[in-house]
């Protein structure tokens, strides 16, 4: 009796975690596995179920007249997600270097500071950084995107070098030096590698962050200049454009091509 | 004095006080002065006597509790077959689980729309199975808003409790098997107090999070479901009332605050931390 009750009770253990674990797998990853199958849908628009196989949307998405206004759009937001980049690295890299060295009490009170986008909603974040443009009398440009990027998106570079950077072992870097080495030479030799996964994957996750950020771009944006996020949203707002569709298989991909290169590069410990 | 070992973390630090911070601050102070000139909580009174502006507001707290029980609910599963998969699944389900994450946000709102529209596979095949008589859109409605913000909103709490977990110990639970724990009992007081702390962190990003999305609920949710974000929008964008937006945001802040406040004091109670 008691001996039946486990065993059904196990069974729907096992029934539970893998019934239910299995189709929530299907639930997160379903829609994005749409997204991509609608892409090549030959039907005029996206209407499902799609009715062929065509590469039509994708045609009409490099076609360079046709859709002008969204490579312009992609060529902006790639700009910008570069600059962001940039920015990001010159700033992020060193300070969580140095941070994972300085004494605990000093790194205990900055560190929240230099985290304290990531649970801010980049919403009222934008608003204020509008405001603050506007008291100063500055209009909405690309230096205030990149400046507003940069500030939101650090703190994604910032956790992944730190992380490594604690974990390196300050040893080596004393070794190199009594050995000879000059500052630069241990530095390009020691300390750069050692953290260099992390700034890899720091990058990758501000690169994609910037290039899909609505809110900062909507607010401190010069409207003459679409972003491409904007462009797709205004996009999904007017008509089911297919092209909306080709532009995420587009996305997917380079996601997908972004992640495995950076794997094969910065090795198990980046992500 | 600045000490030498923390002058590289300087550049980083001026840049956040100066491009962050005090652009918070400002809109802190401004949400504190009122349409004459005088300073004081009247925006925030203002906002909260407005019946309208107050049904928004618990509106969005409320979509944002709701989205956060669904994920919380979606997720219990997977985090629980995470656990018992060997190397080659648990690899699958992380990319699985990364790949939304890094898909654009516009990306993943789009497949909503095509799934929840009136042609959409969700109403073809309650269709199909006889559920309903005719073709149903979830499309501008709160029901469809929910389902989709879960599916968008849930690696934000499984990827913490994933990194639990590769770390966990496997020796407790084959501990509580061996002492006669069912499989039920092994699972949750062996393995769930030890991913509590990284749920709660989960829970403050998905609520911070389902509440802001602006994409997602301008499109899934239509131009009849205003929530804070739009509120927000309208009255910079179309009414220019700077005190107003500014006095709203920070009530969303606060709220979410609050919650998170609450949330980080759970997760230091002593009888959890006892577990942990």
């Amino acid at each position: 009796m008691l001996e039946t009750r486990s065993k059904i009770s196990t069974a729907l253990y096992w029934a539970f975690v893998w019934g239910c674990g299995l189709m929530v797998l299907a639930f997160m990853i379903g829609p994005i596995l749409l997204a991509l199958l609608m892409s090549f849908n030959s039907g005029t628009t996206l209407r499902f179920p799609p009715e062929g196989f065509s590469l039509r949307w994708y045609e009409m998405l490099f076609d360079p007249i046709a859709s002008e206004p969204i490579h312009t759009a992609a060529k902006n937001s790639i700009e910008v997600a570069l600059s962001t980049v940039a920015v990001v690295t010159l700033i992020t890299a060193p300070a969580a270097w140095a941070l994972a060295r300085a004494p605990k009490r000093f790194a205990g009170s900055v560190e929240p500071v230099l985290l304290a986008p990531l649970v801010l909603p980049s919403l009222v974040y934008a608003l204020a950084a509008l405001l603050a443009l506007s008291l100063l009398g500055l209009g909405p440009s690309f230096l205030a995107v990149l400046i507003g990027h940069a500030a939101v998106f650090a703190p994604l570079m910032f956790r992944t070098v730190l992380g490594l950077a604690q974990r390196m072992n300050p040893a080596l870097e004393e070794a190199s030096a009594t050995l000879g080495a000059s500052r630069a030479r241990t530095f390009l030799r020691i300390s750069l590698p050692g953290i260099l996964p992390g700034i890899l994957a720091g990058a990758f996750l501000v690169f994609m962050q910037s290039l899909d950020n609505v809110s900062v771009t909507l607010f401190l944006g010069d409207p003459g200049r679409t972003m491409l996020p904007l462009r797709l949203f205004a996009m999904l707002e007017e008509s089911l454009d297919g092209r909306v569709a080709a532009v995420s298989g587009v996305l997917i991909l380079a996601a997908a091509l972004l992640l495995v290169t950076l794997q094969r590069f910065g090795g198990r410990d980046a992500r | 004095m600045i000490r030498k070992e923390t002058l590289l973390s300087w550049p980083m630090i001026a840049f956040m006080v100066l491009f962050f911070i005090s652009p918070l601050l400002l809109l802190a102070g401004i949400s504190l002065r009122g349409e004459d000139g005088s300073w004081g909580l009247g925006n925030f009174a203002a906002f909260l006597s407005d019946p309208f502006a107050r049904g928004v507001l618990t509106g969005t707290l409320a979509l944002g509790a709701k989205v956060t029980f669904f994920v919380s609910l979606a997720a219990l599963p997977l985090v629980m077959l995470y656990w018992h998969a060997g190397k080659l699944l648990r690899g699958l389900i992380l990319i699985c689980t990364l790949l939304p994450m890094l898909t654009a946000n516009v990306v993943r709102t789009f497949a909503w729309v095509v799934l929840l529209g009136r042609n959409g596979p969700i109403s073809q095949t309650l269709l199909g199975l006889g559920l309903t008589e005719r073709p149903f859109s979830l499309l501008f409605s709160e029901t469809g808003l929910i389902i989709a913000l879960v599916q968008i909103e849930l690696p934000l709490l499984l990827l913490p409790v994933f990194a639990v977990l590769n770390r966990a110990d496997r020796k407790t639970l084959e501990a509580a098997e061996v002492l006669g724990a069912g499989r039920w009992r092994a699972w949750f007081s062996a393995i769930f107090p030890q991913i509590i702390p990284a749920v709660l962190a989960g829970w403050v990003l998905v609520f911070a999070s389902a509440t802001t999305s602006y994409v997602t609920q301008s499109v899934i949710g239509g131009a009849r479901l205003i929530y804070l974000p739009q509120f927000v929008y309208r009255e910079v964008g179309v009414l220019f009332q700077w005190p107003m937006a500014a006095a709203i945001s920070i009530l969303l802040l606060a709220s979410t605050g609050v919650i998170m406040l609450g949330l980080t004091m759970l997760a230091r109670h002593e009888r959890l931390q006892g577990h942990a």
